[in-house]
């Protein structure tokens, strides 16, 4: 092994048994994440990218392959990894303040009732939830204010690592873009290591330190690791402007547009050619891209790089350089 | 506008009730004999050629009668509705605590397990179809007591709502809540106590709900059976006595016991009810 990541994702694969036979929907998937990272996951619907983070919180089991957090294997869920759902998962009976101290109480089981209580209050507080909204039952908020209150309840519980499952899918884009600013705000402050889900390219790249793109299933891998090496502080309005960005997000598009499916149909070759290993072995090792780093590089050198891309930013550019 | 379909439903309500007494009442006096009655007739019941089912007017009186003082005791046939109530009361909520107590654990254990919901459910499909007086005989061959026996049989009709309710709310809990449990590390009591209860509270309290209607039935058919004490001996009782005035009265009174039990019920499972 060349090094050990915090997370170690080791030749993970999932194969149900259906009336059709055996379905493997992903196979030999491995990745490390680092202490502090920020990565996101993007692929195609039913490439299992919800069924590894499961695994990853020891909702699932997989078929294949193992997980390792801090060197020791994951087995089961554990309040080391809180898990962000898309639909809340809040418990509607109790209210948003309860909701967040019942994962509060169960983390930290010795604490008193004050203690458990403002440890709750800070963390909804730092989500925005206050003037009343915090004694709101869950029925009684807005689908943003829920994201938020299951946000707080996975931060205040304080997990080495966040797991979250497209947690803005369900929200208009207004308010995805406030709680995007302040998960992003939260993560400078507390340089939580998240594991994320999304569909979303434009949100991968302000979130995240690395982009895992996966093929499309049956057989999905994770065929490419994109750094994004946009610098943080970000900013949802001025992002788009730095000369990283849209390399990036044209490498993103096109790999969900046709390389995901070429890469599926070439894998599917080599398979039924009986080459199984040789997938194996370019699935164990995802090929590093950062397109941002390429552009830069060509923007210091050469004017010609950055004329004809159709999706050039604005004059503005010019004055937010790097 | 709310307010105002109240008031009328309570206007509608009033003239209906005023109306169908209107007619009872009127219906019995129009036909009685104008003519003076002899001494015979008079004791031969008013002279009139049919009995008849008594008017409002008399069942009102009846009722302020003994409403006035419920809870005397003259001898074994002559107690006051109070106390005849308060034994059905007494019988129902044992029956049915009892029954609350085996039911809801073992619905609990019915729905976690799909083993042990697929092992129970012949039994149970057999058993809930049963007519609880069918239990009687062999109730009161066993435990040779009939208050005991007539609060067996509240118990054993009262179990299945509860038990089909409670597996049912319980294997209905969304899967997400479960794993909101397990994410957090809960230990299975934890679970079931944090989780699974107030998840399917609703559920549950509506199983108990329909039982203790269902035990309010039965126990006017058991206590007529057994006898001795009870709504239902006193129905049976008065009907033996001839006194249609009392058997009305004492219908009414079982409607009224049976629609506080239930507004209790109804009033448990709002304190537990939310909404997703």
């Amino acid at each position: 092994m060349a090094e050990q990541h915090f997370l170690e994702v080791r030749h993970l694969g999932k194969r149900f048994d259906t009336d059709h036979g055996e379905l493997t929907v992903f196979d030999d998937v491995s990745f490390g994440l680092d202490k502090g990272e920020f990565v996101c996951i993007i692929g195609h619907s039913g490439c299992g990218k919800s069924t590894i983070l499961n695994v990853l919180a020891g909702l699932d089991s997989p078929s294949g392959g193992e997980v390792y957090m801090a060197g020791k294997e994951v087995r089961g869920p554990s309040l080391e990894r809180g898990v962000v759902f898309q639909n809340y998962s809040l418990l509607p009976w109790r209210s948003a303040l309860s909701n967040v101290e019942f994962g509060v109480r169960a983390r930290f089981p010795g604490w008193g009732k004050a203690k458990v209580r403002e440890h709750s209050l800070r963390y909804l507080h730092m989500v925005g939830l206050k003037d009343g909204a915090e004694h709101r039952k869950p029925a009684a908020l807005s689908g943003g204010m829920r994201q938020r209150v299951s946000i707080a309840r996975a931060f205040a519980t304080q997990p080495q690592l966040l797991l979250l499952d497209e947690p803005f899918g369900a929200l208009d884009a207004l308010t995805r873009g406030t709680i995007q600013d302040e998960l992003l705000r939260i993560c400078a402050e507390t340089h939580q290591t998240v594991f994320m889900i999304t569909h979303d390219v434009d949100e991968a790249i302000l979130l995240a330190d690395r982009i895992l793109l996966m093929t499309n299933g049956p057989f999905a891998r994770v065929a490419e690791s994109v750094k994004v090496s946009i610098e943080r502080p970000r900013d949802r309005t001025t992002i788009v402007h730095d000369p990283g960005y849209y390399p990036i997000r044209t490498h993103l598009v096109d790999f969900l547009v046709s390389r995901s499916r070429e890469l599926s149909e070439r894998d599917d070759a080599v398979r039924d050619a009986g080459h199984a290993r040789e997938v194996r072995a370019e699935a164990m090792a995802p090929v590093e891209v950062d397109p941002a780093a390429d552009a830069r590089a060509e923007a210091a050198g050469l004017v010609r790089a950055q004329g004809p891309d159709p999706h050039a930013p604005p004059p503005l550019k010019a004055v937010n350089g790097n | 506008m709310l307010q105002s379909i109240n008031a009328r439903a309570v206007l509608v309500s009033l003239v209906l009730l005023v109306v169908t007494l209107g007619l009872w009442q009127l219906s019995h006096t129009s036909s009685e004999a104008d003519t003076e009655m002899t001494e015979y007739e008079r004791l031969m019941g008013g002279a009139e050629p049919q009995a008849k089912v008594p008017p409002p007017s008399e069942i009102i009186g009846l009722a302020a009668k003994e409403l006035s003082n419920p809870f005397y005791d003259a001898g074994p046939n002559d107690k006051g509705i109070g106390i005849q109530l308060g034994y059905s009361i007494y019988r129902v909520l044992t029956g049915f605590g009892l029954a609350a107590l085996v039911a809801i654990p073992l619905g609990f254990l019915i729905g976690m397990s799909p083993l042990m919901y697929k092992a129970l459910n012949p039994f149970i499909q057999i058993l809930k179809p049963i007519s609880p007086l069918a239990w009687m005989p062999l109730a009161l061959f066993i435990i040779k007591d009939s208050e005991a026996s007539s609060i067996f049989v509240i118990f054993i009709c009262s179990i299945w709502p509860m038990l089909i309710n409670t597996a049912f709310g319980v294997a209905g809990v969304r899967k997400d809540w479960v794993n909101v449990a397990r994410t957090h590390e809960l230990t299975p009591m934890n679970t079931a106590f944090q989780v699974i209860l107030p998840a399917a509270a609703p559920t549950i309290l509506t199983g108990m709900r329909i039982s203790i209607g269902i035990a309010w039935l039965v126990i006017v058919a058991a206590e007529m059976l057994v006898g001795g004490t009870g709504i239902g001996y006193y129905v049976w009782n008065e009907w033996n006595n001839l006194d249609l005035t009392s058997v009305i009265f004492s219908i009414l009174m079982i409607g009224l016991v049976g629609m506080l039990l239930d507004m209790a019920l109804a009033t448990a499972t709002r304190f537990v009810q939310y909404q997703e």
